[in-house]
């Protein structure tokens, strides 16, 4: 897709002084949305890193001033039992990020080692790829439900089970690069100047994996975030005494004509954070895998 | 034609027999008792030994797995330790509000997202186009509950147009049974709108750049016509795929849209099932779900040949 970027007389400016401000403009103005994506993801983060310093004890009941309207006191209001639904919003942007983040890290690395190694021996790849197509074919929420109720709720099961499902997709797109990447002249005249099997891995097999797997990382973090938050939502993720916005709108969700901001506003903190990842996954594509980009 | 059904086949029942040892070993991974999982804490010594005996905990592994999957292959997927019944039986109870809610959002989300790709492709760069990309982000984004829950606020609470939740049995009134599907169907059915959208705009756009539409074109076919008949049709293959892949987000959408409106399904079953710590219903349901998955994904396969006979060969 051709874009137009500015008149002559910006065009001619930029040229004449390039400075750091200008560059920086100009890549803003190419892609919106990405940057868009970052900053609402980089203002999520301050949020949840600096939590104590922002909000409110997300803790604290005050049973005089339950289910409170949105006021100048309570910013989104009260819940059922008079907790600061601001503060409780800020403090569960922090377990959806990083379940989210964690989820990504996870799973990219154990289905690139996956990946990488499953073609190294032909039978290998045939049992690994049906035991993935296996995994692929079990609901991801079922699949964290059943390990919920066999391994307890943590966040730290939930987040193996969130990763357990993503895994066979990472697999399958290592596994379409190193295939591509394999028939190139440059690696068979790596192998025939003998280089040895790791070093031809590393040097020459893994890094076109790279750019594809930092689209997947964002996409999968979505999606992880929106498991995560299904799963408290269903009572089968974190712990319910934790604050996370899953858990605040399965516990006022029959309040909901009183006091619809209780599950307004973690429900639009969610789908705001979802949509920014999702938005920094599309730019991230338009710019590294231009293969995809141009088919979508 | 019949080695590519053949090979489908064998594929489908190796994919079915990872999905059954994945599940089987599940159970035994987990820490504790497999047959205090199964039988729950209120369970007498005579059950507890049953249960045991029936596992065959000391048989090797591998015999143990056959008298488990020989049992599931007949449709007995153990028995609740809730209701003390066999898990099919309350599985087929809950057959009905399921199968309508997925049918009807199947049926309107595959015919919104189809026009939706097709418009955006015709209307390609336009803001016709825009709107149709923006609405497919925003609404990949939005988790069904969030969506569920801010539907029944506005057309049940605020407006009062339709029913805020629960479930109408067919033979009790079409019309009362349509009504209280409304909600739910669009909640469900939103992120696989935008799923179908985006593929069905893709390929419109690969087939409408191809030669027999500039043809078709030139002989003076209507626009409507080339749309519908020469490229939507060449444009199949993925549409279906894709259709078939999103059976997944279906799935997982059921259980959480049963909940938000309060179904009796097979989705509110499982999430019941996660309170009273019901195993043997989580295991049944998973078996049930993923068995769907791979059917409907073999039967889009199947109609591959049907849409395209290069692959007929």
């Amino acid at each position: 897709m051709a874009e137009i970027t500015g008149g002559p007389s910006t065009t001619s400016d930029e040229a004449s002084a390039p400075t750091r401000g200008s560059q920086a403009w100009r890549f803003v103005r190419r892609n919106p949305t990405l940057v868009f994506g970052l900053v609402i993801l980089l203002i999520m983060c301050v949020m949840a890193i600096f939590a104590p310093l922002i909000a409110a004890d997300p803790f604290s009941m005050k049973p005089v001033q339950r289910l409170r309207a949105p006021s100048d006191a309570f910013w989104f209001g009260t819940d059922q039992l008079g907790r600061d639904v601001f503060a409780r919003t800020i403090w569960g942007a922090r377990v959806s990020l990083a379940v989210g983040i964690s989820v990504a890290v996870f799973s990219v690395l154990v289905g690139l080692v996956i990946g990488l190694f499953a073609g190294t021996v032909w039978w290998v790849e045939a049992v690994v790829m049906r035991f993935m197509d296996g995994l692929m074919a079990i609901p991801a929420i079922l699949l964290a439900i059943a390990m919920v109720s066999l391994f307890g709720a943590s966040v730290m099961i939930v987040i193996i089970a969130i990763v357990i499902p993503e895994v066979p997709r990472v697999v399958r797109l290592v596994r379409s690069v190193v295939l591509s990447t394999r028939e190139q002249p440059y690696v068979e005249a790596a192998i025939a100047g003998g280089a040895p099997w790791w070093k031809i891995l590393i040097r020459h097999i893994l890094p076109p994996t790279i750019p594809p797997l930092i689209v997947q990382a964002t996409y999968i973090c979505a999606s992880a975030i929106l498991v995560e938050a299904a799963l408290s939502f269903l009572g089968a993720g974190t712990p319910p005494e934790i604050p996370t916005w899953g858990n605040m709108i399965a516990a006022d969700r029959i309040y909901l004509s009183r006091a619809p901001w209780c599950i307004f506003y973690p429900g639009v903190a969610l789908a705001l954070v979802v949509l920014a990842v999702n938005l920094v996954g599309d730019g991230l594509r338009d710019r590294l895998d231009p293969r995809i980009a141009r088919r979508m | 034609m019949l080695a590519f059904i053949v090979r489908r086949l064998i594929s489908t029942f190796v994919v079915m027999a990872v999905v059954a040892i994945l599940i089987f070993l599940l159970l035994r991974l987990a820490p504790g008792d497999p047959v205090a999982i199964l039988v729950g804490d209120n369970a007498s010594p005579a059950q507890i030994e049953a249960v045991r005996k029936q596992l065959g905990l000391d048989d090797p592994i591998i015999v143990q797995f056959w008298a488990w999957a020989s049992k599931v292959l007949v449709g007995d997927l153990g028995i609740s330790i809730f209701s003390n019944e066999p898990v099919s039986k309350l599985i087929g109870q809950r057959l009905e509000p399921t199968l309508s809610l997925t049918a009807t959002t199947i049926v309107f989300a595959v015919v919104t997202a189809v026009a939706m790709g097709l418009l955006a492709a015709w209307k390609v760069g336009t803001w016709i186009d825009r709107l149709v990309m923006a609405i497919s982000v925003l609404s990949f984004s939005v988790p069904v509950f969030v969506v569920g829950y801010v539907l029944i606020y506005i057309f049940a609470i605020e407006l009062r147009w339709l029913p805020v939740q629960g479930y109408r049995y067919i033979g009790d009134g079409l019309w009362d049974w349509a009504r209280h599907l409304v909600l739910p169907s669009i909640a469900l059915g939103l992120a696989y709108i935008a799923l179908i959208a985006r593929i069905t705009r893709t390929a419109m756009l690969d087939a409408l750049a191809e030669d027999y539409v500039r043809t078709a074109h030139a002989k003076g076919v209507s626009t409507r016509s080339v749309l519908t008949k020469h490229a939507l049709k060449n444009a199949g293959v993925p549409i279906v795929t894709v259709i078939g892949i999103g059976v997944a987000l279906l799935i997982g959408g059921v259980v959480i849209t049963e909940t938000v409106f309060n179904i009796p399904g097979i989705g509110r079953l499982v999430v019941d099932a996660i309170q009273t710590r019901d195993y043997p219903i989580i295991q049944g349901v998973i078996l049930l779900f993923s068995g769907i998955y791979v059917i409907v994904n073999l039967m889009v396969d199947l109609t591959y040949t049907l849409l395209d006979p290069r692959i007929r060969t």
